[in-house]
Protein backbone atom coordinates (compact mmCIF):
# COMPACT_ATOMS: atom_id res chain seq x y z
CA UNK A 1 0.00 0.00 0.00
CA UNK A 2 2.57 2.82 1.12
CA UNK A 3 5.06 1.92 -1.78
CA UNK A 4 2.44 2.39 -4.05
CA UNK A 5 1.00 5.14 -2.42
CA UNK A 6 4.51 6.79 -2.55
CA UNK A 7 4.80 6.31 -6.30
CA UNK A 8 1.47 7.55 -7.31
CA UNK A 9 1.85 10.59 -5.58
CA UNK A 10 5.47 11.28 -7.04
CA UNK A 11 3.25 10.53 -10.76
CA UNK A 12 1.03 13.08 -9.32
CA UNK A 13 3.22 15.78 -8.43
CA UNK A 14 5.68 15.08 -11.77
CA UNK A 15 2.22 15.66 -13.78
CA UNK A 16 1.59 18.68 -12.41
CA UNK A 17 4.19 20.35 -11.99
CA UNK A 18 5.84 19.16 -15.29
CA UNK A 19 8.04 22.45 -16.76
CA UNK A 20 10.43 21.45 -13.70
CA UNK A 21 10.64 18.47 -14.18
CA UNK A 22 11.74 18.85 -17.63
CA UNK A 23 13.68 21.07 -16.81
CA UNK A 24 15.42 18.92 -14.71
CA UNK A 25 15.52 16.22 -16.69
CA UNK A 26 16.96 18.17 -19.55
CA UNK A 27 19.85 19.20 -17.01
CA UNK A 28 20.39 15.71 -16.04
CA UNK A 29 20.33 14.81 -19.77
CA UNK A 30 22.92 17.42 -20.52
CA UNK A 31 25.14 16.74 -18.52
CA UNK A 32 25.07 13.17 -18.72
CA UNK A 33 25.99 13.83 -22.41
CA UNK A 34 28.87 16.13 -21.36
CA UNK A 35 30.03 13.27 -19.19
CA UNK A 36 29.27 10.29 -21.49
CA UNK A 37 31.54 11.92 -24.15
CA UNK A 38 34.28 13.35 -21.65
CA UNK A 39 35.34 10.08 -19.61
CA UNK A 40 36.35 7.61 -22.56
CA UNK A 41 38.37 11.58 -23.98
CA UNK A 42 39.73 11.61 -20.46
CA UNK A 43 41.04 7.70 -20.15
CA UNK A 44 42.26 8.16 -23.99
CA UNK A 45 44.76 11.04 -23.08
CA UNK A 46 45.96 9.38 -19.69
CA UNK A 47 46.22 6.61 -21.78
CA UNK A 48 48.26 8.12 -24.21
CA UNK A 49 50.40 10.02 -21.65
CA UNK A 50 50.95 6.48 -19.86
CA UNK A 51 52.48 4.61 -23.45
CA UNK A 52 54.31 7.14 -23.48
CA UNK A 53 55.48 7.43 -20.35
CA UNK A 54 56.70 3.82 -20.57
CA UNK A 55 59.34 4.88 -22.93
CA UNK A 56 61.30 6.36 -20.12
CA UNK A 57 64.38 3.71 -19.40
CA UNK A 58 67.53 3.08 -17.65
CA UNK A 59 70.67 1.66 -19.65
CA UNK A 60 73.07 -0.32 -17.82
CA UNK A 61 76.54 -0.99 -19.82
CA UNK A 62 78.08 -3.88 -19.42
CA UNK A 63 81.89 -3.69 -18.86
CA UNK A 64 83.30 -4.82 -21.95
CA UNK A 65 85.68 -7.44 -19.57
CA UNK A 66 81.97 -9.28 -18.25
CA UNK A 67 82.30 -12.24 -18.75
CA UNK A 68 78.72 -14.69 -19.69
CA UNK A 69 78.96 -15.94 -16.16
CA UNK A 70 79.54 -11.77 -14.54
CA UNK A 71 76.39 -10.47 -17.23
CA UNK A 72 74.38 -13.28 -16.17
CA UNK A 73 74.61 -11.99 -12.45
CA UNK A 74 74.27 -8.74 -12.97
CA UNK A 75 70.64 -9.50 -14.87
CA UNK A 76 69.97 -11.28 -11.75
CA UNK A 77 71.31 -8.42 -9.41
CA UNK A 78 68.67 -5.96 -12.21
CA UNK A 79 65.58 -7.84 -11.61
CA UNK A 80 65.56 -7.96 -7.87
CA UNK A 81 66.24 -3.70 -7.47
CA UNK A 82 63.34 -2.25 -6.67
CA UNK A 83 60.90 -0.45 -8.81
CA UNK A 84 61.82 -2.87 -12.13
CA UNK A 85 59.32 -4.32 -13.85
CA UNK A 86 61.25 -5.67 -17.12
CA UNK A 87 65.09 -6.15 -18.12
CA UNK A 88 65.81 -6.24 -21.62
CA UNK A 89 69.49 -7.81 -23.12
CA UNK A 90 71.11 -6.36 -25.53
CA UNK A 91 74.28 -7.62 -27.08
CA UNK A 92 77.23 -5.65 -28.97
CA UNK A 93 76.04 -7.25 -31.96
CA UNK A 94 72.23 -6.36 -31.35
CA UNK A 95 73.83 -2.64 -30.40
CA UNK A 96 75.64 -2.08 -33.53
CA UNK A 97 72.78 -3.38 -35.47
CA UNK A 98 70.67 -1.10 -33.95
CA UNK A 99 72.63 1.54 -34.67
CA UNK A 100 73.09 0.58 -38.25
CA UNK A 101 69.14 0.60 -38.40
CA UNK A 102 69.25 4.57 -36.95
CA UNK A 103 71.96 5.93 -39.16
CA UNK A 104 72.84 3.44 -41.93
CA UNK A 105 75.03 5.96 -44.22
CA UNK A 106 77.19 6.50 -41.37
CA UNK A 107 77.80 2.83 -40.49
CA UNK A 108 77.95 2.37 -44.56
CA UNK A 109 81.97 3.80 -44.12
CA UNK A 110 82.22 3.50 -40.22
CA UNK A 111 82.43 -0.20 -39.98
CA UNK A 112 85.21 -0.38 -42.08
CA UNK A 113 87.40 2.71 -40.16
CA UNK A 114 86.61 1.38 -36.71
CA UNK A 115 87.69 -2.41 -37.28
CA UNK A 116 85.85 -3.73 -34.24
CA UNK A 117 82.54 -3.45 -32.48
CA UNK A 118 83.05 -0.34 -30.43
CA UNK A 119 79.59 -0.59 -28.69
CA UNK A 120 79.05 -2.23 -25.65
CA UNK A 121 76.00 -4.59 -24.49
CA UNK A 122 73.50 -3.40 -22.31
CA UNK A 123 70.76 -3.78 -20.46
CA UNK A 124 67.15 -1.86 -20.79
CA UNK A 125 65.52 -1.52 -17.75
CA UNK A 126 62.00 -0.52 -17.74
CA UNK A 127 60.61 0.82 -14.20
CA UNK A 128 57.19 0.16 -12.80
CA UNK A 129 56.89 3.54 -11.97
CA UNK A 130 58.53 6.58 -14.26
CA UNK A 131 58.23 9.20 -11.57
CA UNK A 132 60.81 6.72 -9.53
CA UNK A 133 63.19 6.01 -11.82
CA UNK A 134 66.04 7.98 -10.42
CA UNK A 135 65.86 5.12 -7.50
CA UNK A 136 66.88 2.52 -9.92
CA UNK A 137 69.80 4.90 -10.73
CA UNK A 138 71.30 5.88 -7.32
CA UNK A 139 70.37 1.97 -6.26
CA UNK A 140 72.98 0.64 -8.90
CA UNK A 141 75.41 3.50 -8.86
CA UNK A 142 75.26 5.43 -5.89
CA UNK A 143 76.89 8.74 -6.93
CA UNK A 144 78.00 7.99 -9.86
CA UNK A 145 80.39 4.73 -8.68
CA UNK A 146 79.12 1.54 -10.13
CA UNK A 147 78.24 -0.62 -7.46
CA UNK A 148 79.14 -4.02 -9.20
CA UNK A 149 82.43 -4.57 -11.12
CA UNK A 150 80.37 -5.84 -14.18
CA UNK A 151 78.74 -2.24 -14.71
CA UNK A 152 80.11 0.11 -17.22
CA UNK A 153 77.88 2.84 -16.55
CA UNK A 154 74.62 3.52 -15.76
CA UNK A 155 72.39 6.44 -17.51
CA UNK A 156 68.50 7.33 -17.69
CA UNK A 157 68.82 9.78 -21.12
CA UNK A 158 68.15 12.68 -18.24
CA UNK A 159 67.15 15.59 -20.48
CA UNK A 160 64.56 13.09 -22.32
CA UNK A 161 63.45 11.13 -19.48
CA UNK A 162 62.66 14.88 -17.79
CA UNK A 163 61.05 15.96 -20.64
CA UNK A 164 58.76 12.84 -21.14
CA UNK A 165 57.85 13.04 -17.71
CA UNK A 166 57.49 16.82 -17.36
CA UNK A 167 54.80 16.81 -20.44
CA UNK A 168 53.06 13.61 -19.58
CA UNK A 169 52.51 14.97 -16.16
CA UNK A 170 50.70 18.01 -17.19
CA UNK A 171 48.25 16.44 -19.56
CA UNK A 172 47.51 14.19 -16.89
CA UNK A 173 47.14 16.70 -14.33
CA UNK A 174 44.75 19.09 -16.85
CA UNK A 175 42.69 16.47 -18.23
CA UNK A 176 42.01 15.33 -13.93
CA UNK A 177 41.47 18.55 -13.00
CA UNK A 178 39.08 19.12 -15.77
CA UNK A 179 37.24 15.86 -15.52
CA UNK A 180 36.88 16.72 -11.39
CA UNK A 181 35.53 20.17 -12.43
CA UNK A 182 33.01 18.82 -14.77
CA UNK A 183 31.67 16.00 -12.24
CA UNK A 184 31.56 18.89 -9.67
CA UNK A 185 29.75 21.31 -12.05
CA UNK A 186 27.39 18.32 -13.29
CA UNK A 187 26.32 17.79 -9.47
CA UNK A 188 26.21 21.39 -8.67
CA UNK A 189 24.12 21.85 -12.08
CA UNK A 190 21.61 19.27 -11.45
CA UNK A 191 21.01 19.70 -7.89
CA UNK A 192 20.00 23.17 -8.59
CA UNK A 193 17.82 23.02 -11.06
CA UNK A 194 16.17 20.21 -8.91
CA UNK A 195 16.23 22.66 -5.95
CA UNK A 196 14.49 24.99 -8.12
CA UNK A 197 10.94 22.67 -8.97
CA UNK A 198 11.42 21.72 -5.17
CA UNK A 199 11.32 25.64 -4.28
CA UNK A 200 8.60 25.99 -6.38
CA UNK A 201 6.62 23.80 -4.02
CA UNK A 202 7.46 24.54 -0.85
CA UNK A 203 4.33 26.07 0.28
CA UNK A 204 2.74 22.53 -0.26
CA UNK A 205 5.40 20.82 1.86
CA UNK A 206 4.99 23.53 4.95
CA UNK A 207 0.82 22.33 4.51
CA UNK A 208 2.07 18.86 4.58
CA UNK A 209 4.17 19.12 7.74
CA UNK A 210 0.82 21.29 9.39
CA UNK A 211 -1.58 18.75 8.39
CA UNK A 212 0.92 16.03 10.47
CA UNK A 213 2.71 14.04 8.13
CA UNK A 214 6.28 12.84 9.04
CA UNK A 215 9.44 13.94 7.39
CA UNK A 216 9.75 11.06 5.43
CA UNK A 217 6.06 10.88 4.71
CA UNK A 218 6.76 13.78 2.67
CA UNK A 219 10.30 13.06 1.76
CA UNK A 220 9.46 9.83 -0.23
CA UNK A 221 7.96 11.29 -3.55
CA UNK A 222 10.11 13.39 -3.97
CA UNK A 223 12.68 10.96 -4.12
CA UNK A 224 11.15 9.19 -6.28
CA UNK A 225 10.35 11.80 -8.32
CA UNK A 226 13.93 12.45 -8.47
CA UNK A 227 14.47 8.88 -9.16
CA UNK A 228 12.17 9.16 -12.11
CA UNK A 229 13.41 12.25 -13.38
CA UNK A 230 17.15 10.81 -12.82
CA UNK A 231 16.45 7.59 -14.57
CA UNK A 232 14.80 9.27 -17.89
CA UNK A 233 17.47 11.65 -18.43
CA UNK A 234 20.04 9.05 -17.73
CA UNK A 235 18.56 6.91 -20.13
CA UNK A 236 17.75 9.68 -22.84
CA UNK A 237 21.82 10.55 -23.04
CA UNK A 238 22.29 6.73 -22.92
CA UNK A 239 20.50 6.65 -26.26
CA UNK A 240 21.76 9.48 -27.48
CA UNK A 241 25.82 8.47 -27.51
CA UNK A 242 24.95 5.04 -28.48
CA UNK A 243 23.41 7.04 -31.42
CA UNK A 244 26.70 9.19 -31.74
CA UNK A 245 28.96 5.84 -31.30
CA UNK A 246 27.34 3.54 -34.01
CA UNK A 247 27.11 6.43 -36.81
CA UNK A 248 30.26 8.58 -35.86
CA UNK A 249 33.13 6.88 -34.18
CA UNK A 250 32.57 3.53 -34.88
CA UNK A 251 33.07 3.73 -38.35
CA UNK A 252 36.35 6.54 -37.80
CA UNK A 253 37.79 3.90 -36.01
CA UNK A 254 37.36 1.07 -38.41
CA UNK A 255 39.30 3.48 -41.15
CA UNK A 256 42.13 4.66 -39.03
CA UNK A 257 42.03 2.67 -35.36
CA UNK A 258 42.50 6.25 -33.72
CA UNK A 259 39.72 6.66 -31.41
CA UNK A 260 40.02 3.33 -30.27
CA UNK A 261 42.31 4.35 -28.22
CA UNK A 262 44.15 1.49 -25.55
CA UNK A 263 42.30 1.26 -22.79
CA UNK A 264 38.82 3.42 -22.88
CA UNK A 265 35.82 2.29 -20.65
CA UNK A 266 33.55 -0.19 -22.04
CA UNK A 267 30.63 1.03 -23.08
CA UNK A 268 28.18 -0.98 -21.61
CA UNK A 269 29.72 0.01 -18.48
CA UNK A 270 29.72 3.85 -19.27
CA UNK A 271 26.31 3.76 -20.16
CA UNK A 272 25.91 1.62 -16.67
CA UNK A 273 27.68 4.35 -14.70
CA UNK A 274 26.28 7.19 -16.00
CA UNK A 275 22.90 5.90 -15.27
CA UNK A 276 23.58 4.70 -12.21
CA UNK A 277 24.94 8.76 -11.42
CA UNK A 278 22.14 10.30 -13.04
CA UNK A 279 19.84 8.43 -11.00
CA UNK A 280 21.71 8.48 -7.23
CA UNK A 281 22.30 12.65 -8.06
CA UNK A 282 19.07 13.48 -8.44
CA UNK A 283 17.29 11.25 -6.32
CA UNK A 284 19.91 12.70 -3.15
CA UNK A 285 19.70 16.20 -4.77
CA UNK A 286 15.45 15.81 -4.22
CA UNK A 287 15.77 14.20 -0.80
CA UNK A 288 18.52 17.15 0.83
CA UNK A 289 17.16 19.76 -0.45
CA UNK A 290 13.82 18.92 0.71
CA UNK A 291 15.47 18.69 4.41
CA UNK A 292 15.00 23.35 4.16
CA UNK A 293 11.22 22.81 3.93
CA UNK A 294 10.93 20.50 6.28
CA UNK A 295 12.00 22.37 8.98
CA UNK A 296 7.90 23.68 9.66
CA UNK B 1 13.70 21.48 47.10
CA UNK B 2 12.92 17.65 47.15
CA UNK B 3 9.15 18.46 47.88
CA UNK B 4 9.00 20.86 44.76
CA UNK B 5 10.44 18.45 42.35
CA UNK B 6 7.94 15.57 43.88
CA UNK B 7 5.00 18.25 43.66
CA UNK B 8 5.91 19.28 40.20
CA UNK B 9 5.95 15.00 38.91
CA UNK B 10 2.64 14.42 41.30
CA UNK B 11 1.38 17.22 38.76
CA UNK B 12 2.55 15.37 35.70
CA UNK B 13 1.61 12.42 36.58
CA UNK B 14 -1.97 12.86 37.74
CA UNK B 15 -3.41 13.51 33.88
CA UNK B 16 -2.69 9.71 33.60
CA UNK B 17 -4.13 8.94 36.97
CA UNK B 18 -7.56 10.59 36.53
CA UNK B 19 -9.71 8.27 34.16
CA UNK B 20 -12.31 10.25 32.72
CA UNK B 21 -9.80 13.29 31.77
CA UNK B 22 -12.54 15.55 32.63
CA UNK B 23 -10.84 17.91 34.99
CA UNK B 24 -7.43 18.40 32.83
CA UNK B 25 -7.85 21.56 30.48
CA UNK B 26 -7.39 20.39 26.85
CA UNK B 27 -5.42 23.75 26.37
CA UNK B 28 -3.48 25.04 29.55
CA UNK B 29 -0.90 28.19 28.93
CA UNK B 30 1.23 28.85 31.94
CA UNK B 31 2.88 32.12 32.22
CA UNK B 32 3.53 32.04 28.53
CA UNK B 33 6.22 34.29 26.82
CA UNK B 34 6.88 34.57 23.07
CA UNK B 35 9.52 37.18 22.01
CA UNK B 36 10.57 36.53 18.12
CA UNK B 37 13.80 36.60 17.43
CA UNK B 38 13.72 40.79 15.90
CA UNK B 39 12.71 41.50 19.75
CA UNK B 40 9.23 42.21 19.09
CA UNK B 41 6.67 41.06 21.79
CA UNK B 42 4.10 37.67 20.70
CA UNK B 43 2.98 36.93 23.85
CA UNK B 44 3.84 38.31 27.07
CA UNK B 45 3.27 35.80 30.29
CA UNK B 46 -0.32 34.45 29.00
CA UNK B 47 -1.86 32.02 31.26
CA UNK B 48 -5.09 30.39 30.28
CA UNK B 49 -7.19 27.25 30.91
CA UNK B 50 -9.76 26.12 28.25
CA UNK B 51 -11.65 22.89 29.29
CA UNK B 52 -12.45 20.10 27.32
CA UNK B 53 -15.60 20.69 24.47
CA UNK B 54 -15.68 24.66 25.06
CA UNK B 55 -15.84 27.12 22.46
CA UNK B 56 -13.33 29.51 22.58
CA UNK B 57 -12.64 33.46 20.78
CA UNK B 58 -9.33 34.90 20.50
CA UNK B 59 -10.05 38.74 19.77
CA UNK B 60 -8.11 41.29 19.67
CA UNK B 61 -6.11 43.87 16.87
CA UNK B 62 -3.88 42.71 14.30
CA UNK B 63 -0.47 42.00 16.04
CA UNK B 64 -2.30 41.52 19.43
CA UNK B 65 -0.43 37.79 19.94
CA UNK B 66 -3.73 35.64 18.56
CA UNK B 67 -1.78 34.24 15.80
CA UNK B 68 0.88 33.18 17.93
CA UNK B 69 -1.07 31.53 20.14
CA UNK B 70 -2.14 29.53 17.67
CA UNK B 71 1.56 29.05 16.16
CA UNK B 72 2.09 28.17 19.29
CA UNK B 73 -0.03 25.25 19.52
CA UNK B 74 0.59 23.50 17.11
CA UNK B 75 4.50 23.84 17.98
CA UNK B 76 5.39 25.53 14.84
CA UNK B 77 7.05 27.92 17.24
CA UNK B 78 8.73 27.42 20.62
CA UNK B 79 7.64 29.53 23.41
CA UNK B 80 10.56 31.84 24.90
CA UNK B 81 9.46 31.15 28.58
CA UNK B 82 6.53 29.56 30.06
CA UNK B 83 4.54 26.06 29.51
CA UNK B 84 1.95 25.32 27.17
CA UNK B 85 0.12 21.97 27.93
CA UNK B 86 -2.64 20.19 25.54
CA UNK B 87 -4.25 17.48 27.38
CA UNK B 88 -2.06 17.62 30.52
CA UNK B 89 1.23 16.87 27.99
CA UNK B 90 3.80 20.04 28.08
CA UNK B 91 4.47 20.98 24.42
CA UNK B 92 8.20 21.73 25.86
CA UNK B 93 9.26 17.80 26.35
CA UNK B 94 7.76 16.69 22.85
CA UNK B 95 10.83 15.77 20.51
CA UNK B 96 10.63 16.87 17.17
CA UNK B 97 10.15 13.99 15.97
CA UNK B 98 6.57 13.70 17.94
CA UNK B 99 5.63 16.58 16.39
CA UNK B 100 4.11 15.25 13.98
CA UNK B 101 1.62 12.86 15.77
CA UNK B 102 0.63 15.89 18.02
CA UNK B 103 -0.59 17.48 15.18
CA UNK B 104 -2.82 15.03 14.19
CA UNK B 105 -5.02 15.73 17.23
CA UNK B 106 -5.41 19.30 16.28
CA UNK B 107 -7.01 20.23 13.29
CA UNK B 108 -6.34 23.63 11.94
CA UNK B 109 -8.22 26.03 9.69
CA UNK B 110 -6.40 28.89 7.90
CA UNK B 111 -7.38 32.24 7.12
CA UNK B 112 -5.72 31.50 3.50
CA UNK B 113 -7.60 28.08 3.28
CA UNK B 114 -3.51 26.39 3.12
CA UNK B 115 -4.95 23.83 0.61
CA UNK B 116 -2.75 21.95 -1.69
CA UNK B 117 -3.04 23.71 -4.92
CA UNK B 118 -2.47 20.44 -7.21
CA UNK B 119 -4.74 17.76 -5.82
CA UNK B 120 -8.63 17.57 -5.66
CA UNK B 121 -10.98 18.46 -3.22
CA UNK B 122 -11.27 14.69 -2.22
CA UNK B 123 -7.69 14.06 -2.17
CA UNK B 124 -7.13 17.22 0.05
CA UNK B 125 -9.29 16.10 2.65
CA UNK B 126 -8.02 12.45 1.70
CA UNK B 127 -4.25 13.53 2.28
CA UNK B 128 -4.98 13.93 6.04
CA UNK B 129 -6.30 10.55 6.25
CA UNK B 130 -3.19 8.82 4.45
CA UNK B 131 -1.16 10.68 6.24
CA UNK B 132 -1.97 9.18 9.38
CA UNK B 133 -2.17 5.52 7.40
CA UNK B 134 -5.57 5.19 6.85
CA UNK B 135 -6.71 2.28 5.35
CA UNK B 136 -8.08 2.85 1.42
CA UNK B 137 -11.71 1.87 2.20
CA UNK B 138 -11.86 4.17 5.55
CA UNK B 139 -10.54 6.97 3.02
CA UNK B 140 -13.15 6.01 0.51
CA UNK B 141 -16.01 5.58 2.77
CA UNK B 142 -15.22 9.00 5.02
CA UNK B 143 -14.61 11.43 2.73
CA UNK B 144 -17.43 11.83 1.12
CA UNK B 145 -18.65 11.84 4.48
CA UNK B 146 -17.06 14.39 5.42
CA UNK B 147 -17.86 16.59 2.04
CA UNK B 148 -21.02 16.04 2.45
CA UNK B 149 -21.20 17.42 5.75
CA UNK B 150 -19.47 20.83 4.93
CA UNK B 151 -21.80 21.03 1.64
CA UNK B 152 -19.52 20.12 -1.19
CA UNK B 153 -20.45 16.84 -2.19
CA UNK B 154 -20.97 17.86 -5.88
CA UNK B 155 -17.31 19.79 -5.88
CA UNK B 156 -15.48 16.04 -4.88
CA UNK B 157 -13.32 16.38 -8.16
CA UNK B 158 -12.91 19.82 -8.40
CA UNK B 159 -9.26 21.56 -7.76
CA UNK B 160 -8.91 24.13 -5.16
CA UNK B 161 -8.90 27.46 -7.78
CA UNK B 162 -11.91 26.34 -9.09
CA UNK B 163 -13.78 27.16 -5.98
CA UNK B 164 -15.03 30.12 -4.20
CA UNK B 165 -13.39 31.05 -1.10
CA UNK B 166 -15.91 30.03 1.03
CA UNK B 167 -15.97 26.53 -0.32
CA UNK B 168 -12.49 26.55 -0.31
CA UNK B 169 -12.81 27.51 3.42
CA UNK B 170 -14.81 24.46 3.87
CA UNK B 171 -12.47 21.97 2.61
CA UNK B 172 -9.93 23.61 4.76
CA UNK B 173 -12.91 23.21 7.86
CA UNK B 174 -13.12 19.43 6.20
CA UNK B 175 -9.57 18.34 6.03
CA UNK B 176 -9.70 19.93 9.82
CA UNK B 177 -12.18 17.51 10.91
CA UNK B 178 -11.95 14.54 8.91
CA UNK B 179 -9.95 12.73 11.89
CA UNK B 180 -12.04 14.10 14.35
CA UNK B 181 -9.60 15.65 16.26
CA UNK B 182 -10.44 16.44 20.05
CA UNK B 183 -9.36 19.93 19.58
CA UNK B 184 -9.71 22.51 16.51
CA UNK B 185 -7.62 25.71 16.27
CA UNK B 186 -8.78 28.48 13.44
CA UNK B 187 -6.85 31.21 12.70
CA UNK B 188 -9.29 34.51 11.10
CA UNK B 189 -11.70 31.44 9.14
CA UNK B 190 -13.39 34.58 8.27
CA UNK B 191 -11.12 36.52 7.57
CA UNK B 192 -11.04 36.74 3.48
CA UNK B 193 -15.01 36.07 3.12
CA UNK B 194 -17.90 38.15 3.40
CA UNK B 195 -20.74 38.32 6.30
CA UNK B 196 -23.09 36.09 5.07
CA UNK B 197 -20.37 33.19 3.78
CA UNK B 198 -18.59 33.59 7.39
CA UNK B 199 -22.01 32.92 9.06
CA UNK B 200 -22.26 29.54 7.13
CA UNK B 201 -18.47 28.88 8.19
CA UNK B 202 -19.21 29.68 11.77
CA UNK B 203 -21.89 27.35 11.77
CA UNK B 204 -19.61 24.89 10.44
CA UNK B 205 -17.26 25.22 12.97
CA UNK B 206 -19.96 25.59 15.94
CA UNK B 207 -20.98 22.13 14.61
CA UNK B 208 -18.20 20.43 15.19
CA UNK B 209 -18.10 21.89 18.71
CA UNK B 210 -21.31 20.13 19.08
CA UNK B 211 -19.57 16.86 18.80
CA UNK B 212 -17.55 17.31 22.10
CA UNK B 213 -14.75 19.07 20.31
CA UNK B 214 -12.83 21.64 21.60
CA UNK B 215 -12.73 24.90 19.15
CA UNK B 216 -10.33 27.78 19.38
CA UNK B 217 -11.67 30.80 16.77
CA UNK B 218 -8.94 33.68 16.55
CA UNK B 219 -10.80 36.44 14.93
CA UNK B 220 -11.53 40.01 14.97
CA UNK B 221 -14.96 39.44 13.51
CA UNK B 222 -17.05 41.47 15.97
CA UNK B 223 -19.91 41.08 14.65
CA UNK B 224 -20.00 37.26 14.91
CA UNK B 225 -18.35 37.40 17.83
CA UNK B 226 -20.78 39.87 19.75
CA UNK B 227 -23.73 37.61 18.18
CA UNK B 228 -22.41 34.18 19.16
CA UNK B 229 -21.68 35.13 22.64
CA UNK B 230 -19.14 32.39 23.59
CA UNK B 231 -15.90 32.77 25.95
CA UNK B 232 -13.97 35.70 24.82
CA UNK B 233 -10.54 36.23 25.63
CA UNK B 234 -8.92 39.44 24.44
CA UNK B 235 -5.35 39.76 23.75
CA UNK B 236 -3.70 43.01 23.69
CA UNK B 237 0.29 43.50 22.95
CA UNK B 238 0.74 39.98 24.06
CA UNK B 239 -1.10 40.13 27.54
CA UNK B 240 -4.74 38.86 28.12
CA UNK B 241 -6.78 41.67 29.21
CA UNK B 242 -10.08 40.20 29.53
CA UNK B 243 -11.16 35.99 29.79
CA UNK B 244 -15.06 36.70 29.78
CA UNK B 245 -17.37 33.25 29.56
CA UNK B 246 -19.89 34.56 27.54
CA UNK B 247 -18.89 38.17 26.14
CA UNK B 248 -18.84 40.41 23.32
CA UNK B 249 -15.91 41.39 21.48
CA UNK B 250 -15.82 44.23 23.56
CA UNK B 251 -16.72 44.82 27.21
CA UNK B 252 -19.94 46.26 27.03
CA UNK B 253 -20.11 49.67 26.23
CA UNK B 254 -23.13 51.88 25.14
CA UNK B 255 -23.40 54.35 22.03
CA UNK B 256 -22.73 57.31 23.60
CA UNK B 257 -19.64 55.19 25.04
CA UNK B 258 -18.48 54.09 21.86
CA UNK B 259 -19.28 58.00 20.51
CA UNK B 260 -16.77 59.30 23.22
CA UNK B 261 -13.62 56.56 22.49
CA UNK B 262 -14.41 57.04 18.91
CA UNK B 263 -13.94 60.58 19.14
CA UNK B 264 -10.89 60.15 21.55
CA UNK B 265 -9.34 58.00 19.15
CA UNK B 266 -9.64 60.54 16.39
CA UNK B 267 -7.95 62.97 18.64
CA UNK B 268 -10.68 65.80 18.52
CA UNK B 269 -12.16 65.54 21.76
CA UNK B 270 -15.25 65.55 23.32
CA UNK B 271 -16.55 68.40 23.27
CA UNK B 272 -15.50 69.68 20.05
CA UNK B 273 -18.08 68.47 17.66
CA UNK B 274 -18.72 71.05 15.23
CA UNK B 275 -22.57 70.75 15.10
Amino acid sequence: MRPIFFLREALRGLSRSSAPALAALLTVLLTALVLGVFIPIVQATTGTANEVRSRVVVDVYVSDSATGEGTAELRRALMSTPNVESVEFISKAEALARAEDKNPRAFKEGAELLGSNPLPASFRVTPEDPDRIREIVEALAPNGQPRLATIDEVRNREEETDKILSATGLVKGLTATLAGLLVLASVALVANTIRLSIFARRREVEVMKLVGATNWFIRWPFVIEGIIVGFFGGLLAVLVLTVAKETLIDPLSEDFALLAAPDTIDFPLLAALLMLACVVVSALGSGITLRRFLRV
Amino acid sequence: MPSRMTQTRTETVRPRATPSGRDIPVVEFDEVTKVYDGGSIGLERASMKIGRGEFVFLVGPTGCGKSTCIRLLQKELEPSKGEIRIAGRALGEIPRSRVPYLRRNIGVVFQDYKLLPNRTVYDNVAYSLQVIGESRQEIRRKVPDILRLVGLSTKLHNYPDELSGGEQQRVSIARAFVNHPPLLLADEPTGNLDPETSIGIMQLIYRINRTGTTVIVATHDKEMVDKMRRRVIELREGQIVRDELSGLYRPDESTTEFAVRLRGELGVGAEGHPN
